[in-house]
């Protein structure tokens, strides 16, 4: 083994035919898509250099202020209701449900394995005021209150992409962390109990540091999926009303595909990339640290 | 394995992965053609799903009078949600694979454009030499030209003109005249609203049948040229006499005359809603005519349903006869696949379509009616006389727009009808997207 993996030759055989489609299909669409930022145009008209001005234009867009403000914003919460929700489902599993949790984590995780635009219809007719009233709006109704038009303004239609989202993807997530959580040594638990830890306090300070990599790395997960949701934003809401609910990447989607300006549309989409990065690099040094240290 | 054995076994393998990748870059890289003739293999017809109307035509054409030449290229029709149809246009345009046939976008900017770089053919050279141009009405004729830059570049698969059509029944029933001025319309609104029927339906899914009423007002208040001045730099949205327009709209839905929910009705639930008698009124083009002469939709009867212009702003330059007009969905067809039989089928369309449109559906084309086939209801007639008689058209909100204003003015709508947008704040948002380069 390591006569073959200390010849160069077959560091090549191996890694390259890998690292020749990774290169087509990852790193060469990113040069190419940072070469049209310094472009005008699209495939229909052709394209024309037009030096930085798509990046004097990134800093001036309102829209784009605002797309940026909603990625974030929707990002950060969908991302800690995810994990929340998953943890705390996870907890429930592991000290509560114990064995009997198969059904529930089935059920649970039901909503993961169906199709985005579905579950995007679904609470459309769950929250929908008109032509008929969905059952939230009966519900209401049945209180004594007045219906509401979920997605007629950008804040109430935010909370209803945010509940559809969490409730959407929580079972994934407390499956993750199931995972990690039986991990965890009964000896530990066992011995933590004897010491008179019991409730909050065991999952304060044996369970959460205990599974803290596991939570650091569904952290990472969701931030990465959430700072890119676009097709759980396009069935529920389309970005509206007006650009309401729009985020950065259907903004891309527009003005690349809809508006036909590509060399801009890229332009955001260098935006999402460096935001993404940048989310990244906080994340990872984060959980560099030893987190078994107080 | 000796190294000599592993570099023979190896070799192979390099070259294979060599083969393999220099296969997918050409793949990837390669274009698929430059818009040079390619012979179809099928009269392919991309529309959007809520027209059904033309879909219909088209059928019945294949499977009658124009049944040799779907022999020969038989027709295949898909379609898209009309929110979707610039976007799958730019990209089928790129790729240079359009269809024979195709609905021309929703902003006729995205069809000039199309123009431009030669994707599409020229239909009056084309019609010319097949013989049959005047088969088009010069009405029609006229009104492609001044959409498209001068150029007939759709087919009149509609010929309409827009208004609004009302409840003649719930109308009488509550003692209502036919509105003439915008203020009566306003107070007959008021009075729908206050005896529990609501006044208007529209699809604020969709925008523009929002923005339509808009630009109604700004033609009948401020002229026939008022959006051809915001077009020419001569005027902007944000004019307060242009704002005016937004405003006087956006205080129909502060009232509640569309109902609830109306960011979440779609086009189909509109038309339902006033087909049911569960509206009053409703502003659409004739091709509604369709869904008006069909009994399996229209259950207040076709007998009940009456159509008035767009009512006059008291004081305004605008006059009450002068009909916003269009061509509805315009149809194009592709350069690329134009071909001989491609021409029959064209020829054929422009040969039965009027009639086959006429006669099944209660529609108007902007081809001519060709043999003796009669109205199917009153309304019918009475659109077509309205045409007949009209003296000067004008057009829509978003006619002289980009695909982007078109896009937000749209998107936008029902935020302003709603209240979440101020009349201010939305034709701002249109402007600058107009002002956009």
């Amino acid at each position: 083994m390591h006569r073959v993996l200390g010849d160069r030759r077959a560091i090549l055989i191996l890694l390259g035919p890998a690292l020749l489609v990774y290169s087509l299909i990852m790193l060469v669409p990113m040069v190419w898509s940072l070469g049209y930022s310094f472009t005008r145009g699209n495939t229909i008209d052709g394209f024309t250099g037009n030096g930085l001005d798509n990046f004097q234009r990134l800093f001036t867009d309102d829209a784009v202020r605002d797309a940026l403000w909603f990625t974030l914003k929707y990002a950060a919460v969908v991302t800690v209701g995810q994990v929340v929700a998953g943890y705390l489902l996870a907890l429930l599993y592991v000290f509560f449900l114990k064995r009997a949790s198969a059904l529930v984590r089935t059920l649970v995780f039901f909503p993961v394995v169906l199709p985005t635009v579905a579950v995007g219809l679904l609470f459309q007719k769950f929250f929908q005021v008109a032509p008929e009233t969905g059952p939230v709006n009966s519900l209401l109704n049945m209180v004594g209150l007045d219906s509401i038009d979920f997605f007629g303004s950008a804040g109430s239609a935010f909370w209803v992409l945010i509940a559809m989202d969490i409730w959407r993807s929580m079972g994934f997530y407390a499956v993750l962390l199931f995972a990690g959580l039986v991990d965890i040594p009964d000896e530990v638990l066992e011995s933590a109990r004897l010491d008179g830890a019991t409730g909050l306090r065991l999952v304060r300070h044996i369970v959460l540091p205990l599974s803290l990599p596991v939570l650091m790395s569904s952290l990472i997960f969701s931030i990465n999926g959430t700072l890119k949701a676009f097709d759980s934003i396009v069935a529920l809401t389309n970005g509206g009303p007006g650009n309401g609910t729009s985020p950065l990447t259907l903004y891309m989607f527009q003005t690349s595909f809809t508006y036909g300006d590509y060399g801009y549309g890229s332009t955001v989409a260098l935006l999402l990339t460096v935001v993404c990065l940048m989310v990244s690099l906080v994340v990872y040094r984060v959980s560099r640290r030893d987190l078994t240290e107080g | 394995m000796s190294p000599r054995m592993s570099r023979r076994r190896v070799r192979p393998s390099l070259a294979l992965a060599g083969t393999a990748s220099l296969a997918l870059l050409v793949t990837a890289c390669g274009g698929s053609g430059s818009g040079s003739s390619s012979a179809p293999k099928e009269f392919g017809y991309l529309s959007v799903t809520e027209n059904t109307a033309v879909k219909t035509a088209l059928t019945t054409l294949s499977e009658g009078a124009c049944k040799t030449q779907n022999k020969a290229l038989p027709l295949k029709v898909e379609t898209v949600p009309q929110a979707s149809l610039d976007q799958k246009l730019q990209l089928l345009a790129g790729q240079d694979a359009l269809p024979v046939q195709f609905a021309a976008g929703n902003a006729p900017a995205l069809t000039k454009q199309l123009d431009t770089s030669g994707k599409i053919a020229d239909l009056e050279t084309e019609l010319k030499g097949l013989g049959v141009l005047d088969q088009i009405e010069p009405a029609a004729v006229s009104t492609v030209k001044a959409l498209y830059g001068g150029k007939l570049a759709v087919l009149p698969y509609e010929y309409n003109i827009e208004g609004i059509f009302y409840n003649k029944k719930l109308f009488s029933d509550n003692g209502l005249q036919e509105p003439t001025t915008w203020d009566a319309l306003v107070a007959a609104s008021a009075k729908l609203e206050g005896k529990g029927v609501q006044p208007f339906s529209a699809s604020g899914q969709q925008g523009w049948p929002l923005t339509r009423l808009i630009s109604d007002y700004l033609y009948r208040s401020l002229g026939p040229d008022a959006l051809q001045r915001v077009a020419d730099g001569k005027a902007k949205l944000t004019d307060p006499e242009y704002v005016k327009g937004a405003e006087e709209i956006a205080a129909l839905g502060e009232k509640g005359y569309f109902g609830k929910g109306l960011g979440s009705i779609d086009y189909d639930t509109a038309m339902n809603q006033f087909l049911t008698g569960k509206a009053a009124m409703f502003y659409m083009g004739s091709w509604a005519l369709t869904n008006i002469s069909d009994a399996k939709q229209n259950k207040v009867g076709v007998e009940n349903v009456g159509f008035m212009p767009f009512p006059a702003v008291t004081g305004g330059k605008g006059a009450i006869d002068q009909y916003p007009s269009n061509v509805g969905l315009g149809i194009t067809l592709a350069k690329k696949s134009f071909d001989s039989r491609t021409g029959d089928w064209a020829a054929c369309i422009a040969r039965n379509y009027g009639a086959t449109a006429l006669k099944d559906q209660g529609a108007i084309s902007g081809f001519k009616v060709n043999g003796d086939i009669k109205d199917a209801n009153p309304v019918t007639t009475q659109v077509r006389e309205t045409i007949g008689a009209s003296k000067q058209n004008v057009l829509w909100f978003e006619a002289l727009f980009n695909t982007k204003a078109t896009t937000v003015s749209q998107t936008n709508a029902a935020s302003l009808v709603s209240g979440s947008m101020t009349p201010q704040k939305f034709m701002q948002t249109v402007q600058d997207a107009l002002a956009a380069k």
